[in-house]
């Protein structure tokens, strides 16, 4: 039988803070739109005699993060000058945490491949800044000191994930927290989230490590699924070969869907580690922790198990409502309206949804309230249309932001429930057809559908169909 | 009235607060005498006439309106009072060269918090003064811009790094001075050119534009001809600056009162070991000369030992290095300053760094590189911070004891220039009296204590941790009652 294999990963996330200010100086760290070097000033342009200050907002929102993934947060901690050259680093070190991290020790939940819980420990969660960008023009390039000083999150993981897919689960579920708290977009795409994983490969059953390899620049969740996806196999290969893996940093080419060696061992730095002198400990104090802990909403895990609990939905279920705090808030809010949390929720996934999906627009910029949701389900309830108008109504709801009954009201749609009328119209609909009436007697009952649409076409769709059904009936089978 | 230049901060006060000059009188004055004697003494790496007569037309206005008004004795102390500033403090507007080749055409966009505080009082920036590359020595020698020349002796160095700015005090080319303290960097020169210089209280005075050599050592502080101007330039630079974490936030007080305070009673420590070993037995015998004067005012001295002093100059010499190897580092040639132009960044990198920086700052780049390597962290940078955390327990024990710890500035006196050079190693060693209360981040202060040879003398005298206010009024105490710093040299 052939040898199996396991994959020991990982992870390393950089996640932007969106605070007002940079890190360690005034200038404001929204960089995205402004033109080149004009978000900057003598710290983050590191010149001679600068000094930095650290950012109080940084660090509350770098706590509560500990807090929501389940860290210990250090009463002590301290910053590092993290040392290498590099004309996008403008002081020739960055600003870190090294020994002595403002928060440790943490978890978070996913689900692992067979679908069970499992928890990945959280070795770290520490402040740092980012660095400047680099526009690379023909034989030169050019620096942009917008971005550096903005503040990061470094989260690290112990090497507890097993799969691309559990890493990708894993990413999904810290971006889904760090939403919840405000303290960050998290948008791979923008780069407001970046990550890096660490895996090794071995036989199943070997006690020791593989050799550690290290992927950089994985920008977005595919990257990531199809970077380890790519180096698993990769590995696994060359171990059957009897070859050796060697210890690299790699980069990941999306487009020729491979990793690349960026760096090998010999090539590797040393940071150079010490104390920043120009900054004191950071000292948290348990107060200040419980006033940051007060301000925590309902973190996912928890509003998934309320959800399943009070609206009776399964976990799977409830996540998909959950995993969007905004879709998280229009559920509830259609609920409260409403009532009958399995109808709204099949409306929500169903019918808003795929509006979603094809107009590529969040929830909060649709123009259906979760109230016009409500209104427009009573309307079915009370028989003023069925079913299918309401699907139509809603998708002209959602076109339009009208409400729907005025909808209703400007189209004619309210549904035919007067019995005398809807008669005569089975009457003309009967006598217009006499072949199929005889058919339908002589025992093609399947052919009671078809009366039934004939009814739905003369009333436009308009009429009750439970009285449709009942009126043919009773005319059919005398 | 001739001779203006002469004067001190507080002299010059008086007078123009009467209106018996104006602040462009002796700006000029100024200015004409560092012309007459700059091209001997070397103390400018840049002058600044325009600004300084700028300036001083403004003072001149505050001045007649005040006087019109009658609060003229309101007007800040330093209002139109000549100034010059150690070239490795930021000034906005003026080139900042760190006497280095890698600055040497760098115009900062800022004022460094000091320089701020000391215009907003109305004090006249004459130019910037030369220092040993990056404050990285003890004599200008190591300054891209060439030695500064001791007015006492023009063959001898005006000791550093701080050096420039004794050396224009010295020779009556400023009023006032403010420089910068690493190791001993303001109290050394002022020393050597019979000067008073005061090395705050770690964290007493903001670092905020001062280019860092090492950040946990650095200090800026007052240079000036007597121990009063000291204290007004104290008064106007110190306290809480929010744009420097490591700045304290503790009332700094008016100092000033405590000159002429009695100082009977004072305990005053005289450790063993500052008139032991390596020590030039005529600086010995002129600073016990200057403790006998303390004991004649009614300080009681008491012999103590503060044997840990020795382990402070390997503590400093990898604590100062390392953090020089990590400030250093933004000096790459990409935003400002020096580049090398080469075909790739790491050639860039290496042509700039190796043909901007000078030798003396090369050797602490690699010696702090090396002390912070994986490996070597531990038994060097870790072991470091450990022992300076033992010499900081030695003080604080010592001062538990003794009011005010006092010996000499330096163990020897001011070496012909060009000496250094010759003697890499023994110079290292002339840092002894000075780099421990750097190390501890206690106060220290230098006031002229005599000559030997005709050379000045220094007596250090060295406080609790926020207690500037007993050194001054100790120095001021034995200045009144000695004078020294009355002599002044004739430059020929
Ligand atoms: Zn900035």
């Amino acid at each position: 039988m052939a040898q199996e294999y396991e994959v020991i990963i990982g992870m390393e996330v950089h996640a932007q803070l969106l605070t007002r200010s940079k890190m360690f100086c005034s200038c404001s760290a929204d960089y995205v739109d402004a033109p080149p070097n004009t978000h900057v000033c003598p710290v983050c342009m590191a010149l001679p005699g600068a000094l930095p200050v650290i950012n109080k907002a940084a660090v509350e929102a770098t706590i509560r993060t500990g807090l929501a993934l389940n860290c210990r947060i250090a009463s002590f901690s301290v910053f590092a000058r993290k040392n290498y050259f590099y004309p996008d680093l403008p002081k020739g070190y960055q600003i870190s945490q090294y020994e002595l991290p403002l928060t440790t020790d943490g978890w978070v939940e996913i689900e692992d491949d067979a679908g069970h819980p499992k928890r990945v420990r959280i070795r770290r969660a520490h402040l740092e800044e980012d660095t400047g960008k680099l526009v690379h023009m023909d034989g030169y390039s050019l620096v942009d000191l917008n971005r550096a000083g903005v503040p990061l999150l470094e989260i690290v993981t112990e090497a507890d994930l097993r799969s691309a897919d559990e890493a990708y689960r894993y990413l999904r579920k810290l971006r889904t927290i760090l939403r919840y708290l405000g303290v960050s977009t998290a948008d791979m795409e923008k780069g407001a989230m970046r990550c890096e994983a660490n895996l090794s490969v071995r036989p199943k059953g070997q006690k020791t490590l593989g050799t550690k390899v290290e992927i950089k620049n994985l920008n977005s969740f595919k990257a990531v699924r199809d970077a380890i996806a790519y180096e698993v196999q990769r590995q696994v290969r060359i171990l059957e070969e009897g070859g050796t893996i060697e210890q690299v940093t790699l980069g990941w080419d999306a487009s020729r869907g491979r990793t690349f060696v960026q760096r090998t061992k010999e090539e590797a730095h040393d940071y150079r580690y010490f104390p920043e002198p120009d900054l004191l400990p950071l000292e948290v104090s348990q107060e200040w922790v419980e006033a940051l802990r007060e301000t925590l909403p309902e973190l996912p895990d928890a509003k998934m198990d309320r959800f399943v609990r009070e609206y009776g939905l399964s976990r799977k279920e409830a996540w998909i409502v959950v995993e969007e705090q905004d879709v998280a808030q229009w559920y509830e809010a259609a609920v409260r309206a409403y009532g009958a949390p399995r109808q709204v929720y099949n409306w929500l996934t169903g019918e808003i949804f795929r509006y979603l999906n094809e107009a590529n627009v969040p929830i909060d910029e649709i123009r259906v309230t979760p109230e016009g949701l409500a209104e427009l389900l009573r309307l079915v309830d009370d028989g003023t249309i069925n079913r299918n108008t309401a699907k139509s109504v809603l998708q002209e709801m959602l076109a339009t932001g009208k409400d729907a009954r005025t909808i209703v009201e400007e189209q004619g749609l309210a549904q035919v429930s007067d019995e005398a009328a809807l008669a005569s119209i089975v009457e003309e609909i009967l006598a217009a057809h006499p072949d199929e009436v005889r058919r339908y007697r002589a025992g093609k009952k399947g052919l009671f559908g078809w009366f039934v649409g004939q009814v739905m076409r003369a009333t436009r769709g308009k009429a009750n169909p439970d009285l449709v059904r009942k009126l043919l009936q009773e005319r059919l089978n005398e | 009235m001739d001779e203006l230049y002469r004067l001190t901060a507080h002299e010059a006060r008086d007078l123009l607060r009467k209106g018996e000059i104006s602040a462009t009188e002796l700006t000029q004055a100024v200015l004409d005498r560092i012309h007459a004697v700059e091209d001997k003494v070397k103390a400018y790496i840049t002058l600044t006439p325009e600004i300084a007569l700028a300036q001083a037309a403004e003072a001149d206005k505050a001045f007649v309106q005040a006087r019109k008004e009658g609060r003229a004795h309101t007007l800040p102390d330093l209002l139109g009072i000549p100034l010059a500033v150690k070239d490795v403090i930021s000034t906005a507007g003026i080139r900042t060269t760190c006497a280095s080749r890698i600055l040497e055409n760098y115009i900062p966009p800022y004022d460094a918090t000091a320089v701020q505080r000391l215009r907003a009082q109305g004090a006249v920036i004459l130019g910037k003064t030369n220092t040993d590359e990056f404050a990285m020595g003890w004599s200008t020698e190591n300054s891209a811009f060439g030695p500064s020349h001791n007015p006492w002796d023009l063959t001898r160095v005006p000791g550093g790094s701080s050096g420039g700015n004794a050396a224009a005090l010295a020779a009556d080319e400023t009023i006032i001075a403010i420089g910068s303290d690493t190791g001993g960097s303001v109290r050394q020169p002022a020393g050597f050119c019979n000067l008073v210089a005061l090395r705050p209280t770690y964290g007493r005075v903001s670092r905020f534009g001062l280019v860092a050599f090492a950040s946990s050592l650095d200090q800026i502080g007052p240079m000036t001809k007597d121990v009063t101007d000291a204290a007004l330039v104290y008064e106007a630079i110190a306290g809480h600056d929010p744009r420097d974490s490591t700045s304290v936030d503790r009332p700094v007080g008016e100092v000033r009162r405590a000159l002429g305070q009695e100082v009977r009673g004072l305990r005053v420590g005289v450790p063993r070991e500052y008139f032991g070993e390596g020590i030039d037995p005529r600086v010995a015998d002129v600073v016990r000369q200057a403790l006998r004067v303390l004991e004649d005012l009614g300080a009681r001295l008491e012999e103590i030992s503060l044997p840990l002093t020795r382990h402070s100059i390997p503590v400093y010499y990898i604590i100062a290095p390392a953090e020089a190897s990590a400030n250093l580092a933004r000096y790459d040639g990409v935003r400002y300053g020096y580049r090398a132009e080469a075909a790739t960044l790491w050639e860039q990198y290496k042509r700039t760094r190796g043909r901007g920086f000078g030798p003396e700052v090369k050797r602490r780049i690699i010696l702090g590189t090396y002390a912070l390597s994986a490996g070597y962290y531990d038994a060097y940078y870790l072991r470091a911070q450990k022992v300076r955390t033992l010499i900081r327990q030695e003080y604080e024990t010592a001062f538990r004891r003794v009011d005010v710890i006092a010996g000499p500035v330096a163990p020897v006196v001011p070496w012909p220039i060009g000496w250094a050079m010759e003697n890499p190693v023994q110079v290292y060693l002339t840092d002894l009296l000075t780099i421990s209360q750097a190390i501890a981040g206690v106060p220290a202060l230098a006031v002229p204590a005599g000559f030997s040879d005709g050379l000045p003398v220094g007596l250090q005298l060295v406080g609790r941790p926020f207690d500037e206010e007993t050194l001054f009024r100790l120095a001021y105490a034995y200045e009144q009652a000695t004078q020294w710093g009355k002599k002044r040299p004739v430059i020929e």
